[in-house]
C-alpha cells in the first residue's frame, strides 16, 4: 500500500491548498464580559484566550518582581479538543510545557517593565486541535492581549512550517503533522522580523532550514495582515458603540 | 479564489473515531486545454493539444480528449502507452486509486505523463470546485470545453469498462465507450487491438465450460486462517522440470514443512511462479514424494483434461514411506507477482482461430492464451506477453501481447530477451532522468572548487582496457623533497553529479551496477556522464575523489589522505602501451617515470598481499573477436594478463582498502562494505579429492595455507594441472556481498585477506561506490550528509538489491557469453577437441575446453539409446563407462555442435570422441548425426 501523498505532482496538499497557503483564518475579539481581555480564533483548530492583569501579584508575593510584571500562562485543551475522547488533567508535561513557550514568547513581547510588581495571567484554552495548536494559541492570546489594552510591542504572529519533498508547507493541519517530518513554529513580531520564539524537534538539514523558515516568516506575515484587520474592525465597532 | 467547506468523516479502528478535515475547494485549476480563455492564467503551461486531429476514430470523428476510468487505466495501461494514444485526461481521484492498488502501473503513468509528446494531463478534480465524481468532472469538461469555442466541438471521451456506469454516463448526455470498442474504433492503428488486455467479463463465460479450478479464498479469509494456523503462506516456486509440481516456500521460522510440496493442476491452482500463495496442508495419507519424471506440458486443447489426470496418475506411483513429504493446495493468492514474460508463439492448429498459446522461454512459467490476428506474423519471432488472469474454466492463464522483440536467434532479440529474463533494467533513461543531467558545454566553475583541491598540475594518467571509454580511476606517483613517494589514485567523483534523492540517483541506484554483454553496455548512469563528463579522459579537467598516500620506498604508507580535486589526465593508456612504456629504455618522460614508480610499488605490495594470504584464483576468460561490420564473433581469445593490469589491480585494492577503514572509523553504524566470508570446509572436499587423486595435497585451514598450497600444487608433467586446480577452487568460494557495517560483525574479504574491505574506484558502474563516495565525502566534510544515508536499515536495504542486481548481472553475461559461444560455433560448424575432466558425475562428465574456455557436460544416457553400464565411485571421482574409467583431470577429446532442436533453448551439445568406448562415443568424421535426433525423441513423448 502506498502511504499519504502529502503533495501532489500538480501541487496540491490533502485538503486542496498550495503549498504556500494558510488555512482559513476566522478570529473574534472581546468575547468574555468578566475578563479584561479576551478572543476567539479559528485556524483550522479552535483556540480562546483570556487575559487578566496587570493585577497585583496573587499568591506567594515573593514571586514578585522588581522591575516588570511576571506573565504567567496557562494551556489546557477540551476533552473534545481530537478525534479520541481524554480527559486532560492540567499540569501535564505537554501543557506545561506549552505554557512554557507562550510566557516565553509573551515576555519578549509585552513592554513587562510597565508593570513592575504586577501579574498579566493568560489563559488559552483549545476547543478543537487540528494541527499547529501554538501557533493558534499565540495568535489568539495576541488578539487578548490587544483586547486587553496591555501595551505591546508589536503583535505576535505565529505559524508552523514543514517540509516535504524538498518543498517548504506552510501552516501545517494535523493529516500533514501526523506524517511525521521535521516541523517548525515560529512566532514573530512582523514589523520589526525579531523572532519571538522557534522551535523544531526533528532532524532537518542546515541547507533546507533556511527555506523552511522563510515559508513560516511568510506565514506570520500573511498571519499579521489578517489580525491587523480584526483588529481594526473591533475598534471601529467597538468605538461606534461608545459614540464616538 | 478560496471557498472553505468542511466535511466529516467517520470511521472505525477499534472505537469510534470522528475525523473532521477541512477541504479547501478551488476554481482555479486549469482544464488542461491550450487556449482555453475561461481557465487563463491558472494553466501552468497548457498540456492538451488545442486540436487534436490525429487520431481517427469511426465512432468519433471530431476532435476530442479522453477520460479513463480507474479500472482501465490498471488494466489497458499497454494500449494508453502506445504512441497512438494521446491527449488523455487522468483524473486525479483515478491516479490515486491507482496508486493504492498497484505501485508498477502508478509509475509507468507517471511517466507517461512526464513525457511530452504524449499530452497527458492530469485534472486535480479532488480539490475542484465540484467534480470529485468521475462521471461529473466528464461532464463539467464538457461543458466547459462547449463554451471555450463552440464551433470546435471539441468532446471529452469517457472509457470505462463498467456496463453500468457506461450505461449512466450516457443517460447523463456524456458520450462513453468501453476500452474495446474504442480501441477498435481506431481503423488507422489495428494493431492495438493486441495489445488490449482480454478481460473475460464475469457473467459472460461461466456457464461455458466445466471449471476446472476450485475458488481462491478472499483475502480476508487467507488472513485469518494463516493466523489460526490452517493455512501457510509461502511463495510459490514452480518446478523446471515437471509443469505438474511445485514447491512452496513457507514464510516465516517454523522448522518443520519449510518446503511443502504441491502436486497435480488442480493443487496448483492457478498459482504462478513466485506468487505469494495460502496453502492447505493435505491429510498425511495424500501426502507425495517429489517425483523425479521430467513432463513437459505438451497439450493445445483443453478437452484433454482426462489425459492431464492420467498424467498426475504417473507421478503419484513407486513411492516408499520414508520419501513422503508435507503435501498441500493452493487455497487462494495473497499476492500475484505478474511480470511480463518473454517466449514464443506457438500457433494454433486451426488456421483461422484467433486465440494461440504462448510458451514462455522460462520453463517455471506455465503456457499462456492469447488473442492475436498477426500470429503468422509472429511466428518465429520472440515476443512479450503479460499475464491478465486465469478463470477458474480455463486450462492455462489468459494474456495479451505487449510487444515483438524480433526474430528468434537474431542478436538483438537474444540479448533483449536475456536482458528481460534475468530483470536487468535497460530501458532508455526517462526523460526526468535526462533533465536532471547538467547541460552542455560544462565547465568547471568557481562554485564547485569549494571543498576540492586543485591537483591539475599532477602528472596523472589512466591505464584500462582497450576501447574503454568510462574510465574511471587515473593514478600518479611523484617523488616527494623528503625522499618519499606520494601515489595518488583518483576516481572519478560521480557523486557531484547525482545527488541523493532524485530522479537520476533513484534511477541509478535501481540499475545498481552497468551490465557488460558481449557486444553490449547497459549503463547505471546516462552516457553522458559514463563516457563523457565522469570519464577521466585525457587533456580535459574532470572532477575526481582522490585517495593520496605518501609512502616510503618499500611500499610502507606513512600518511593516508581523501580530498575532492580537479585533475587533468595527461595520457589514457591502454594496458599494452603502459607496458611498453615501463619496459622502453629509451622513454624518460615524466609518464614513464611515475608509471615505473607505480609498477615497482605494486609489486612490493602484490608480494606483501600474497604473503598475507591472499588468493589468485583462475577462471577461464575469454574475450571474443568481433567482426567488424555484422559483429560476429569470429573467433575466442584468452585474456592476457600484464604487469599493468596487476598494477592498476593493486592500487584500486589498496584505495578501496583505505577508504573501508576511514568510513567505518567514522560510521561504525552505516559504513557500506563488502564482504567475502570464507567458506566452510565441506565446500573444498571436491578440491581435496580431486587433488588426491593426483597425489598433491591442499590445506584449506586458512587462505594462507590454501595459497601457499596451490602455489605447491605443480606437475612437471600436466603443467595445466594447476589452473585446472585454481578453476576447481573458484567454484568452492563463497559469493562475496555488500553489508552494512551496523548490521553484521563479519568483516573479513577472505580471498583478498583483508579485514576490512569496500567499493570505491569504480562509481560510473558500481552503484555502491556512489554511497561510498557520499560517506567518505562527509567523512572529510566536503559534503552533507542526508537522512537515509545515515539510516541502517534503508542501507540494508540497498545493499540487497545491489547484491541482487550484481548477481543478476553475473547471471546475464554468463548468459550472453553463452548465447555468443553458440553463434561461434553455429558458424564454425562441428569441430572436435581436446578437453579435461573437471567434474564427474553420476551419469555425465563435466569436461572444460581450454582453447575456448568453454564448459560443457557430455551426457552419457539418452533416452532413445540403450543405457550404458556406469558404475560411479564417489571416494575417488571417477566414472566407469563400460569398460573404460574416467577420473578428474583426465584428458579427453570431444566434439562440439550446436543443437537447435529447441528453438527457444538451443545449446551446445558435447560428446566423446576419445578415448573410444564402443557404441557410446562418436565417430571423429560423421557430421549431422545429432541433427535428426531430437525428432524422434518427441514423437516418444507423445506415445
Amino acid at each position: 500500500m502506498a502511504g499519504l501523498e502529502l503533495l501532489s505532482d500538480q501541487g496540491y496538499r490533502v485538503d486542496g491548498r498550495r503549498a504556500g497557503e494558510l488555512r482559513k483564518i476566522q478570529a473574534r475579539m472581546g468575547v468574555f464580559a468578566q475578563a479584561d481581555g479576551s478572543a476567539y480564533i479559528e485556524q483550522g483548530n479552535t483556540a480562546l484566550a483570556v487575559v487578566y492583569g496587570p493585577h497585583e501579584i496573587r499568591g506567594s508575593r515573593a514571586r514578585a518582581l522588581p522591575d516588570r510584571a511576571l506573565v504567567n500562562c496557562q494551556y489546557s485543551s477540551a476533552t473534545f479538543s481530537t478525534g479520541e475522547r481524554k480527559r486532560r488533567p492540567h499540569g501535564d508535561r505537554k501543557s506545561c510545557e506549552m505554557g512554557l513557550q507562550l510566557r516565553q514568547t509573551f515576555e519578549a513581547a509585552v513592554l513587562t517593565q510597565l508593570h513592575p510588581r504586577s501579574q498579566i495571567d493568560i489563559y488559552v484554552q483549545v476547543l478543537q486541535a487540528d494541527g499547529g495548536t501554538y501557533a493558534a494559541c499565540v495568535n489568539a492570546a495576541t488578539l487578548a492581549v490587544l483586547d486587553a489594552g496591555i501595551p505591546m510591542r508589536d503583535f505576535v504572529c505565529a505559524c508552523s512550517a514543514g517540509f516535504v519533498d524538498g518543498t517548504a508547507l506552510a501552516d501545517l493541519s494535523h493529516v500533514e503533522e501526523a506524517a511525521g517530518g521535521p516541523q517548525l513554529a515560529l512566532a514573530l513580531l512582523p514589523s520589526s522580523g525579531q523572532i519571538a520564539l522557534l522551535e523544531m524537534d526533528a532532524r532537518l538539514h542546515e541547507d533546507q532550514l533556511e527555506q523552511v523558515l522563510e515559508a513560516a516568516a511568510q506565514a506570520a506575515r500573511d498571519v499579521h495582515t489578517l489580525l491587523d484587520r480584526v483588529v481594526r474592525q473591533h475598534v471601529q465597532e467597538a468605538s461606534i458603540l461608545l459614540g464616538d | 479564489m478560496l471557498k472553505s467547506r468542511t466535511f466529516l468523516k467517520k470511521t472505525r479502528a477499534g472505537g469510534v473515531m470522528k475525523i473532521v478535515r477541512e477541504h479547501y475547494l478551488r476554481d482555479d485549476i486549469g482544464c488542461g486545454a491550450s487556449g482555453c480563455a475561461a481557465c487563463g492564467s491558472a494553466h501552468e503551461g497548457p498540456v492538451l493539444e488545442p486540436q487534436p486531429l490525429d487520431r481517427v476514430s469511426s465512432l468519433c470523428p471530431q476532435p476530442h480528449y479522453l477520460l479513463p476510468d480507474t479500472n482501465v487505466l490498471l488494466h489497458q495501461i499497454d494500449v494508453l502507452e502506445d504512441p497512438a494514444i494521446r491527449n488523455v485526461i487522468v483524473l486525479q481521484t483515478v491516479l490515486q486509486e491507482v496508486r493504492n492498488r498497484s505501485a508498477p502501473v502508478y509509475k509507468r503513468i507517471r511517466d507517461v505523463t512526464n513525457n511530452q509528446e504524449k499530452h497527458f494531463y492530469t485534472f486535480t478534480n479532488e480539490h475542484h470546485r465540484n467534480d470529485r465524481a468521475i462521471r461529473v468532472a466528464a461532464k463539467w469538461y464538457n461543458e466547459h470545453l462547449k463554451k471555450m469555442s463552440a464551433e470546435n466541438q471539441l468532446r471529452v471521451i469517457f472509457i470505462t469498462n463498467d456496463r453500468k456506469n457506461k450505461e449512466k454516463a450516457i443517460e447523463e448526455g456524456i458520450p462513453a465507450f468501453t476500452c474495446e470498442e474504442y480501441v477498435k474504433s481506431l481503423t488507422a492503428n489495428p494493431e492495438l487491438i493486441d495489445r488490449l488486455a482480454c478481460l473475460s467479463e464475469e457473467g459472460n463465460e461461466i456457464d461455458s465450460g466445466k471449471i476446472i479450478f476450485s475458488e481462491h479464498l478472499p483475502l480476508s479469509k487467507l488472513q485469518q486462517g494463516i493466523k489460526s494456523g490452517a493455512y501457510l503462506q509461502g511463495t510459490f516456486r514452480a518446478s523446471r522440470e515437471n509443469y505438474l509440481e511445485a514447491i512452496v516456500w513457507v514464510h516465516g521460522d517454523t522448522e518443520d514443512n519449510k518446503e511443502i510440496i504441491l502436486q497435480g493442476l488442480k493443487n496448483l491452482n492457478r498459482a504462478i511462479h513466485e506468487d505469494i500463495v495460502a496453502v492447505e496442508l493435505l491429510p498425511k495419507n495424500q501426502w507425495v514424494a517429489p517425483s523425479s519424471v521430467v513432463l513437459l506440458d505438451e497439450g493445445q486443447n483443453e478437452d484433454d483434461m482426462e489425459k492431464e489426470e492420467e498424467r498426475e496418475c504417473i507421478l503419484k506411483t513407486a513411492v516408499s514411506e520414508k520419501m513422503l513429504k508435507p503435501t498441500g493446495r493452493v487455497v487462494g493468492i495473497i499476492r500475484r507477482n505478474w511480470r511480463p514474460y518473454c517466449g514464443m508463439l506457438s500457433k494454433s492448429g486451426i488456421k483461422e482461430s484467433r486465440r494461440h498459446l504462448f510458451t514462455p522461454a522460462d520453463k517455471r512459467i506455465p503456457r499462456i492464451r492469447i488473442e492475436t490476428r498477426q500470429a503468422s506474423t509472429l511466428e518465429g519471432q520472440r515476443i512479450i506477453v503479460a499475464i491478465d488472469g486465469w478463470p477458474r474454466n480455463s486450462r492455462y492463464p489468459n494474456g495479451h501481447f505487449v510487444k515483438n522483440l524480433g526474430e528468434v536467434g537474431d542478436k538483438e532479440t537474444e540479448t533483449e530477451v536475456l536482458l528481460l529474463e534475468h530483470d536487468v533494467p535497460h530501458q532508455p533513461f526517462s526523460q526526468a532522468v535526462l533533465s536532471l543531467l547538467p547541460k552542455m558545454p560544462w565547465s568547471i566553475t568557481e562554485k564547485d572548487m569549494k571543498n576540492r583541491e586543485d591537483l591539475r598540475h599532477l602528472c596523472v594518467c589512466s591505464v584500462d582496457p582497450p576501447g574503454c571509454t568510462d574510465i574511471d580511476d587515473a593514478l600518479h606517483c611523484r617523488e616527494l623533497e623528503n625522499g618519499n613517494l606520494e601515489v595518488g589514485v583518483h576516481i572519478a567523483d560521480v557523486s557531484y553529479f547525482i545527488r541523493p534523492g532524485n530522479a537520476l540517483d533513484q534511477e541509478s541506484a535501481r540499475r545498481g551496477t552497468t551490465v557488460y554483454l558481449c557486444e553490449k553496455r547497459i549503463d547505471m548512469v546516462p552516457e553522458l556522464l559514463s563516457s563523457n563528463l565522469c570519464s577521466l579522459r585525457s587533456n580535459v579537467d574532470r572532477l575526481a575523489f582522490s585517495c593520496i598516500w605518501e609512502m616510503n620506498h618499500n611500499a610502507e604508507i606513512l600518511k593516508t589522505r581523501f580530498t575532492k580535486s580537479v585533475i587533468n589526465s595527461k595520457a589514457s593508456l591502454t594496458y599494452a602501451e603502459a607496458q611498453m612504456r615501463i619496459d622502453s629504455s629509451t622513454m624518460n618522460d615524466s609518464i614513464t617515470t611515475s608509471l615505473r614508480g607505480l609498477n615497482k610499488l605494486a609489486k612490493i605490495l602484490k608480494k606483501g598481499r600474497i604473503e598475507n594470504g591472499a588468493l589468485t584464483l583462475s577462471s577461464p576468460e575469454v574475450r571474443f573477436h568481433m567482426d567488424s561490420e555484422t559483429h560476429d564473433p569470429i573467433d575466442l581469445q584468452t585474456k592476457e594478463l600484464r604487469e599493468t593490469n596487476s598494477m592498476v589491480e593493486e592500487f584500486m585494492l589498496l584505495a578501496n582498502i583505505s577508504v573501508a577503514k576511514k568510513i567505518h572509523e567514522e560510521f561504525s553504524e552505516h559504513a557500506l562494505l563488502r564482504k567475502h566470508p570464507a567458506p566452510p570446509p565441506s565446500n573444498y572436499e571436491i578440491l581435496v579429492k580431486a587433488a588426491k587423486s593426483k597425489n598433491l595435497e591442499i590445506k584449506t585451514d586458512t587462505a594462507k595455507a590454501l595459497a601457499d598450497s596451490l602455489d605447491r600444487a605443480d606437475s612437471l608433467t600436466f603443467p595445466y594441472l594447476n589452473t585446472l586446480l585454481r578453476i576447481l577452487a573458484t567454484r568452492c568460494m563463497m559469493q562475496a556481498v555488500y553489508f552494512c557495517s551496523g548490521m553484521d560483525t563479519d568483516f573479513h574479504h577472505y580471498g583478498l585477506a583483508s579485514p576490512i574491505y569496500t567499493h570505491f574506484t569504480s562509481p560510473i558502474r558500481r552503484y555502491a561506490d556512489i554511497i561510498v563516495h557520499r560517506l567518505l565525502a562527509v567523512a572529510v566534510g566536503a559534503d552533507c550528509t542526508y537522512p537515509e544515508l545515515t539510516d541502517k536499515h534503508k542501507l540494508a536495504e540497498l545493499c540487497k538489491n545491489l547484491n541482487f542486481r550484481h548477481k543478476m548481472a553475473q547471471y546475464a553475461q554468463r548468459a550472453s557469453v553463452a548465447f555468443h559461444t553458440q553463434l561461434f560455433f553455429k558458424s564454425k560448424g562441428i569441430v572436435s577437441e581436446e578437453a579435461y575432466i573437471l567434474f564427474v558425475r553420476k551419469n555425465a562428465l563435466v569436461v572444460l575446453i581450454p582453447k575456448y574456455g568453454l564448459e560443457g557436460t557430455v551426457f552419457f544416457e539418452e533416452k532413445d539409446k540403450p543405457k550404458p553400464r556406469l558404475t560411479y565411485d564417489d571416494e575417488i571421482p571417477s566414472l566407469k563407462i563400460e569398460d573404460t574409467v574416467f577420473h578428474i583431470f583426465d584428458k579427453v577429446k570431444v566434439k562440439i555442435m550446436l543443437d537447435s532442436s529447441n528453438l527457444q533453448h538451443q545449446k551446445i551439445r558435447m560428446s566423446l570422441v576419445e578415448p573410444q568406448i564402443p557404441g557410446i562415443s562418436v565417430p571423429t568424421d560423421t557430421s549431422n548425426m545429432d541433427i535428426s535426433e531430437p525428432e524422434t525423441k518427441k514423437k516418444k513423448l507423445q506415445k
